[in-house]
């Protein structure tokens, strides 16, 4: 996995953008510790009937789809074997790698009985063994866990490159160099367990709301639904790396990569195609067809959510199309809605317990939510300034610099 | 290794569109239904006896140590209540309804948790474990009646919901029934519109009352008797006069909530098996790629 990638270099703790996420931060932390020592109660919409809201439905189920980027990239790369969009692994990976890591942070606040977490990867300890292999739930526990150690694991040599070449400590330095082989023997195993963890556990996070029976809208309700998540969230992998790649060029003046967008923007298609096809033929075939138009609200929901996933795919369908950067940042951000929006209508929209009870998320809800999302863009902008993940040449920076000169 | 690549392929492909097909198609004639077990116990809840005295309320907070009073009656089920009697009063029809947990024969709170905090233990009652929740609320999301109930306004919250009174009816000691004893709200009802007993006698006495009494109950004529396959089953079995729609138990088919989802999990993941396979094949096409790209390089 070694690279032309570079640190970008620049202040990476404090500088004018971060000053701002340092403050919206603080407000997190103030909540969270509201939340921490009164309940869950006093600071969510949660209740009863509605058990799960955004901490679930966005920060774990949609966070995790939209960290698919390194799973998608990966299947491209190293299994279809297109070495050509070996300078996107590093980036997606750093993605990622925090998407899941936020994630993980996440339950921490949504589970009511969280120091208690720690029985999930232990098995029950003391009472070993006390696994429930029947629950998807578990599953996808298990799976997550794993996969944010093996996605730091898979950014290891960022870190031990740039160890290796800058370090002045003479231990450091010859550990990086060690660690660099090692990886070089290990890598592929890795990052073959990189493909199967997200294989399992996102599909499961599809699989695991069939248990909500007849509380599920029949229209999201379907026994094909690991693979629509499974789909769903290569397609938003994609949509992830392309977006990421053209937002860090501009903000970071680095090379994007256009021509190598374009083509991962072909894969787009065939993924969102892929899904409406199954989508559709499903509920045909399941005898919904009217269902589709007679559901009232939930023909409405069904219909935006189709309506965001099939928008993108006729943008992108035409190469002269694919070739425009604009466009491509666009489809990519109604993707990486259209993934969202099927995840909230399958976690919390359709999900209906019954009468008497309703759910909108509180405003410390969502600072909750967004505090996540903003430390997630804080560790990124450090990652990225102090240690080489992106590649391609700073010439619009140099260029600058010399200008002003 | 001697596969050639091609075969690879075709094995990571195969791989793949077998874990897609049994991930799919739910299990049809493989899953063998859950039945009650042999040393069931439950209770009948009779709607066309019962008075709306609530008295079973608070035997239950009594039994069960909870907060509350008979001069502060709660609402619904909630973090410190297992039990509540409901009055339907709607177009001239009226009914009561007792509310606690069902004890399903195949229940979706036990096949959701994932450590095994929610199990169907000893007689068949569902059970929660305060040494294995963590709190993560899966157990509502599975339960299609929303009987475990959460403590909301605490930084130490537990999971509420009906145990059987367990602690009353069984002897730790000898790990069998007490003889004679009965859970709380049983116990507490003046007119035996709710009764404790061995599940096979419950459902032989319910059917003996609408085969005694066919106008009495709903449907008038060929009443039903909720619970008897509703959901997989319940070892808690209902009686009404009126529909139980209308009383807020949900219509559900023969089957558990928890079988499709199930069907798909072990379809996937019998043996781990898929999985491992899976990884062998993903590893072996890696190390594939890598040699010919390595070669590749090389050839330059």
């Amino acid at each position: 996995m070694s690279s032309q990638a570079k640190p970008v270099g620049g202040p990476a703790i404090y500088n004018r953008f971060t000053r701002y996420l340092a403050i919206f931060l603080g407000i997190w932390v103030l909540i969270l510790l509201y939340r921490f020592l009164t309940g869950i109660g006093t600071v969510s919409g949660l209740t009863d009937g509605y058990p799960w809201g955004v901490w679930i439905a966005f920060d774990v189920v949609t966070g995790t789809a939209l960290g698919c980027g390194g799973y998608a990239i990966a299947i491209l790369c190293y299994i279809l074997n297109k070495g050509k969009y070996h300078p996107l692994v590093r980036p997606a990976i750093l993605t990622s790698a925090l998407g899941y890591s936020m994630a993980a942070l996440a339950i921490v606040f949504d589970v009511g009985r969280w120091w208690g977490i720690w029985r999930i990867p232990l098995g029950g300890f003391p009472d070993m063994g006390k696994y429930n292999w029947d629950s998807a739930l578990l599953e996808v526990a298990l799976c997550v866990m794993a996969y944010v150690g093996v996605l730091w694991i898979e950014l290891g040599p960022a870190f031990l490159e740039k160890w290796k070449a800058t370090s002045k400590k003479q231990g450091l330095v010859k550990f990086a160099d060690i660690g660099l082989k090692f990886y070089d023997k290990a890598l592929i195993w890795i990052i073959a367990l990189g493909l199967l963890l997200p294989t399992m556990h996102q599909s499961s996070l599809g699989t695991l709301m069939l248990v909500a029976g007849k509380k599920l809208h029949p229209l999201w309700y379907t026994g094909w639904i690991p693979l629509l998540f499974l789909i769903s969230c290569i397609g938003m992998g994609y949509a992830v790396v392309v977006w990421e790649a053209g937002v860090s060029s501009s903000v970071f003046k680095r090379d994007r990569h256009d021509a190598m967008l374009t083509s991962l923007s072909g894969a787009m298609v065939v993924v969102l195609a892929l899904f409406l096809i199954l989508r559709f033929a499903d509920l045909i075939y399941s005898g919904k067809t009217t269902m589709m138009f007679s559901s009232g609200f939930y023909s409405v929901v069904f219909w935006i959510e189709i309506a965001l996933f099939a928008i993108p795919m006729v943008m992108l369908m035409r190469g002269k199309d694919r070739a425009n950067f604009a466009t491509m940042m666009r489809a990519s951000i109604l993707i990486m809605f259209a993934g969202a929006m099927y995840r909230f209508d399958a976690y919390i929209v359709a999900f209906n317990p019954g009468k008497n009870w309703s759910y909108f998320p509180t405003v410390p809800e969502m600072v909750i939510t967004l505090g996540t999302v903003a430390l997630e863009v804080y560790l990124y902008i450090v990652i990225v300034k102090r240690y080489p993940i992106l590649s391609g040449a700073r010439a619009v920076q140099v260029r600058e610099l010399e200008g002003r000169a | 290794m001697t596969m050639d690549r091609r075969t690879l392929l075709k094995g990571v492909a195969a791989a793949g569109a077998g874990a897609a097909v049994s991930a799919a198609t739910p299990a049809e004639a493989s899953s063998v239904r859950p039945t009650a077990p042999p040393d069931a116990v439950g209770m009948l809840y009779d709607a066309t006896r019962c008075i709306g005295c609530r008295a079973c309320v608070t035997a239950c907070k009594t039994a069960n140590d909870l907060p509350g009073n008979i001069y502060d009656p709660p609402n619904d089920l909630d973090g410190t209540t297992k039990n509540i009697i409901k009055l339907y009063e709607e177009d001239g029809e009226k009914s009561f309804m007792k509310q606690q947990c069902m004890h399903c024969i195949d229940p979706g709170c036990v096949n959701a948790c994932m450590i095994g905090a929610f199990k169907k233990r000893e007689f068949g009652i569902v059970t929660w474990d305060i040494h294995r929740c963590i709190g993560c609320r899966y157990c509502q999301v599975a339960c299609p009646y929303n009987i475990p109930k959460f403590q909301w306004d605490t930084a130490l919250p537990k999971i509420v919901k009906c145990e059987l009174c367990t602690h009353i009816i069984t002897d730790p000691e000898t790990g069998g029934l007490r003889e004679g004893a009965l859970p709380g709200c049983v116990q507490a009802c003046p007119k035996e519109a709710v009764i404790f007993g061995k599940y096979d006698d419950l459902l032989a006495d319910a059917r003996q009352r609408v085969a005694d009494h066919p106008e009495q109950y709903y449907p008038a004529g060929d009443p039903q008797i909720f619970g008897d396959t509703e959901g997989g089953g319940t070892q808690v079995l209902y009686l009404a006069g009126v529909d139980f729609e209308k009383l807020g138990l949900p219509e559900l088919g023969d089957e558990g909530v928890a079988v499709e989802g199930r069907n798909i999990q072990h379809g996937i993941y019998k043996g781990f098996i898929a999985p491992v396979a899976l990884y062998g094949i993903l590893g072996a096409v890696l190390w594939r790629n890598r040699r010919v790209a390595k070669k590749e390089g090389s050839d330059e």
